[in-house]
């Protein structure tokens, strides 16, 4: 039998429901394998055991009662950016250290209401800002498939720690690959839905106009059912959109026939690893053995993909970021000589590099006289490649694609080119910049044994779509099911 | 001697009134928007600007907008956006406010008005909805300043004028029509003393006759009607001086000080905040369709200026007594609670014009009246008049009467019995009083008899001292005619 931790979560689901398993049972397994693995992972910010075993008795007695969900008794994670009412909460910036929020987000109070357990809050880059999880003001985590190699970023933690089975599923955001890619590095499935299908309430922003929440998860289903859990309109998120969540698992099939797929040649071309072509074009053919159709579709805007980011984002970043100014919460410093000096020394001390250069590149393509020719022009860029999403989306159904033209690489190789670091993305920023739902299923290893991940993008709100095609996919490989062995 | 005058200028004046909405709650949480409660009290973590969290906007704050716009006779837009405008301040918890910039939900309106009698109109460039902010506290504590946000993201409408006003007095006759439209509406206190409406003057000077605006300069923290007149007076008179003088005014925002009556300078344009506007992306453009405009429109208050007409039209007043009674609303439904207790108009309209309005700008602060809380009651007015059109007080009685009702607040019923100042009419008890008076001044009877015709006024004294004032007159008259006639 499977070990209680590498259970996938519908799996667990399953069980407790039965009763053959009780969520005390499945969340000390989850605690014992965090602290088995933990010194070597470094997924956590925060473990909560003494709350995740309080929710696990609330779950028994709910399961008992016969008032469950499918996530009552199921432990999960969530990234550090989620506040939490009574749990510490970061954004794993100085900044916020110790931050104890006095309310819960929405993605938060739907799990405690669907019976979710928190074992704890995850790393990530300060303030979601990375690609490698490398710029957490507050920890280093590593990926569970070779130590010496950074998780992916932002959600790293998200990602990490269901690739080492700390937990089954947890919760993270993407704002430009901030799932996709961490997934993708860590050989789980990660999905980034349509902007405005989950509430961002409580989800400390980045950059909003593109910042999604989402799950990560050893399995399409265990996906499936943590976003069905969270998605849905919000009063307290005017963006959030107003349309019926379908039943993802029933939507589920184990063939794909009638289906089209589009595959973008600007995302096929050059520059991708040997190892994530070999295993992208292996992923491509099992799909047409399962019925699928594969037609080349165009998105001629890609180039402009990354440029038009790093201006929308660090724009809107560099408004988000203007509260932590040590007046209200937080850290503070030099309040000895005045507010001037106190806002300086306070975000000075506070917020790391990247973010720091983040809030300046986003001051100075807002600021008078430069607005129209970086803002006003990146957003009709925007529009642009949403067009051609939709241009493309008339010949097919989905898009496929690598998530990331490489694999995890070595901590440290590329902290020094924030250039080369913002690449990383390329593959991943169209689709939030469309608001278009996107997702990284597990699709085989390069030589050196770092996952590859297979890249989905839908049509809005096609969440469903992509489940299908991902669980079908899963069930006629095994990737998914590979555990790692945390070696260094 | 005057600078302005001697230079031949003409003042350029353009007005921007921020005004505070009085809906219940803020603008894009459901905090309580009230006055007066202690510090931080009505906050939750959207005002204060915690991490995690977003607006959810008021729609009643746009109904009251949309009332605004309707009264103004602007053109609203069927969909405007948000903004942030960006700047570090204490009090301003998400270090932006959110604010409507590049599309506003409405442009091109106009305010008419009257200006020493003459109707004057002033443009509107546009009035926009915006979040108020907080309120920094120097004072209470001598290492600490205090922040209170309890104010932050009530919801605040910006009329911005265009630069149409031409003095000092046409400013203050533009505010006052403002805050009577307001205040008509529903919509805002409209009190500029508690901040409720501010206004910020941009004033510049031209030669008369030129067409090209001189420089401007902005002065704020203009807290009274009275502030508006003197600073713009101050500010017209300084630049024209340094005009004289051949020098150039500098662009900049300056600070009125009512203590030392003199505005001075705040910031420059060169140290202005780049407010790094964009659209705010955490909340949908707003959509406000005719059919919204229709519902707030067949809803709508009645205007001061429709009230005046229909005061005309309906109580006979004529247009200049319409137009004191209308200019505040809490007057004109005072009257009209008055008129309803008692169906005398026109003697209402003069006792309100003249008595109580005195009694008013007695207590007045800094010229202003304060007509929400006026010294009687509309009925008691009533009450009074009533006396006076049965014949049961005289209408010098009722002076005597008027002033007791303001010392004691009783009615005037009850002074006129208390102090038995019914008038009498039985023409016995009078023809006694007037038999005595003849009586007594038989020598004074004589001197008229022999055509001194101007004792008449004696006699009448005479008999309305000896009935302490009650006889009724026109009886009085009468009998004294025919007993002198002898």
């Amino acid at each position: 039998m499977t070990a209680l931790h590498e259970l996938p979560i519908e799996e667990a689901s399953r069980l407790l429901a039965t009763r053959k398993l009780s969520s005390r049972e499945l969340v000390e397994a989850a605690l014992a394998r965090i602290e088995a693995t933990e010194a070597k992972v470094g997924s956590f910010l925060t473990v909560t055991a003494d709350l995740a075993r309080a929710q696990a008795a609330e779950a028994d007695a709910r399961l008992a009662s016969g008032d469950a969900t499918p996530l009552t008794g199921v432990p999960i994670g969530l990234k550090d950016i989620f506040v939490t009412r009574g749990v510490t909460t970061t954004c794993a910036s100085k900044i916020l250290e110790g931050f104890v929020p006095t309310f819960d987000g929405t993605v938060v109070e739907r799990l405690r209401r669907a019976g979710a357990v928190l074992v704890g809050k995850l790393n990530m880059d300060e303030f979601a800002m990375g690609s490698s999880c490398e710029n957490s003001g507050l920890a280093a985590t590593r990926n569970p498939w070779k130590l010496s190699r950074v998780p992916g970023g932002s959600s790293g933690g998200s990602a990490s720690s269901v690739a080492a089975r700390q937990v089954a599923g947890s919760f993270g955001t993407d704002t430009g690959g901030s799932i996709r890619l961490p997934a993708s590095y860590c050989g789980v499935t990660g999905i980034k839905p349509t902007y405005g299908r989950v509430s961002r309430f409580g989800v400390i922003a980045f950059a909003s106009s593109l910042d999604q929440v989402g799950p990560l998860a050893t399995s399409a289903r265990g996906a499936a059912l943590l976003l069905q859990a969270v998605a849905g309109k919000d009063p307290r998120d005017s963006t959030s959109i107003d349309a019926p969540v379908p039943d993802y698992l029933s939507s589920m099939t184990p063939r794909l026939d009638g289906m089209t797929l589009g595959v973008p040649r600007e995302y096929m071309i050059g520059g991708l690893d040997p190892g994530v072509d070999a295993a992208v074009r292996a992923a491509l053919d099992r799909l047409k053995e399962l019925g699928a159709r594969l037609v080349d579709v165009s998105l001629p805007h890609t180039e402009y993909a990354v440029a038009t980011y790093y201006i929308v984002a660090t724009a809107e970043a560099s408004s988000n970021l203007g509260r932590y100014d040590g007046v209200r919460y937080g850290l503070r410093r030099g309040e000895e000589n005045g507010v001037r000096e106190m806002y300086g020394r306070t975000r000075d001390a506070g917020f790391g590099a990247e973010v720091k250069r983040r809030i300046m590149l986003g001051t100075y393509v807002l600021s008078a006289g430069y607005y129209e020719a970086y803002y006003s022009k990146a957003m009709r860029v925007r529009t642009l490649i949403r067009r051609d999403f939709e241009q493309a989306f008339r010949s097919c159904d989905a898009i496929v694609a690598p998530t990331s033209p490489d694999t995890a690489f070595e901590i440290g190789s590329r902290t020094d080119d924030p250039l080369k670091m913002y690449l990383s993305d390329i593959l991943t920023i169209a689709a939030p910049l469309a608001g278009l739902p996107a997702m990284s299923s597990p699709c085989g290893f390069d030589e050196a044994g770092m996952p590859v991940g297979l890249q989905l993008i839908g049509r809005p709100l096609d969440e469903a779509v992509l489940f299908r095609i991902a669980a079908a996919y899963e069930d006629s490989t095994d990737w998914h099911r590979r555990v790692p062995e945390l070696r260094a | 001697m005057s600078y302005y005058e001697d230079g031949g200028f003409e003042v350029v004046i353009g007005l921007e009134v921020h005004c505070q909405l009085a809906t219940r709650t803020k603008l894009f949480c459901s905090c309580s928007a009230a006055f007066g409660a202690g510090p931080n009290e009505h906050t939750c973590p959207v005002c204060l600007g915690m991490p995690g969290v977003l607006p959810v906007l008021n729609r009643h704050a746009v109904e009251f907008a949309i009332r605004a716009a309707l009264a103004t006779d602007s053109r609203i837009n069927t969909t405007s956006r948000w903004a942030r405008k960006n700047y570090f301040y204490p009090d301003m918890p998400k270090a932006y406010q959110i604010t409507q910039y590049e599309q506003p939900y409405c442009e091109h309106g106009r305010v008419v008005f009257d200006l020493d009698g003459q109707p004057r109109t002033v443009r509107l460039t546009r009035i926009h909805m915006e979040e108020d902010a907080g309120k920094s506290v120097h004072d209470l504590n001598p290492k600490w300043s205090l922040v209170d946000l309890n104010r932050a993201s009530v919801p605040l409408l910006e009329i911005v004028s265009e630069p149409d006003v031409r003095s000092g007095a046409e400013a203050s006759a533009y505010l006052r029509k403002l805050r009577s439209i307001v205040r008509y509406l529903g919509i805002s206190d409209g009190n500029m003393n508690e901040g409720s409406m501010r206004c910020d003057a941009n004033v510049s000077l031209r030669r008369r006759g030129a067409d090209k605006y001189g420089t401007r300069t902005e002065t704020k923290n203009l807290n009274s009607f009275r502030s508006v007149e003197r600073a713009i007076a101050y500010e017209i008179e300084r630049q024209a001086e340094i005009l004289l003088d051949g020098g150039t005014i500098v662009q900049e925002t300056r600070l009125w000080d009512a203590d030392r009556g003199e505005t001075r300078p705040m910031r420059s344009k060169e140290d202005a905040h780049d407010y790094r506007y964009f659209p705010e992306p955490d909340l949908m453009p707003l959509v406000i369709d005719d059919a919204w405009i229709e519902r707030v429109r067949s809803q709508m208050p009645e205007l001061p200026d429709a009230r005046r007409a229909r005061f005309v039209s309906a109580y006979g007043l004529s247009d200049y007594d319409a137009g004191v009674l209308t200019a505040s609303k809490e007057l004109a439904d005072w009257f009209e609670a008055a008129v309803a207790a008692h169906p005398n108009a026109k003697s209402l309209a003069n006792w309100i014009m003249g008595d109580v309005i005195r009694i008013t700008n007695e207590t007045a602060v800094e010229g202003e009246a304060d007509y929400s809380r006026l010294p009687l009651t509309p009925a008691q007015l009533a009450g009074l008049v009533a006396l006076i059109d049965d014949n049961t007080i005289s209408g010098k009685i009722a002076k005597t009467v008027f002033a007791r009702m303001i010392e004691s607040g009783d009615d005037a019923r009850a002074i006129v019995e208390r102090e038995g100042l019914v008038q009498v009419t039985d023409e016995g008890a009078i023809v006694a009083v007037v038999e005595q008076v003849l009586a007594a001044n038989a020598d004074k009877v004589a001197e008229y008899r022999s055509g001194k015709d101007k004792l008449f006024g004696f006699f009448v004294g005479q008999v309305m001292k000896e009935s302490q004032g009650r006889a009724n007159p026109a009886s009085v008259n009468r009998l004294l005619r025919e007993r002198l006639a002898g």
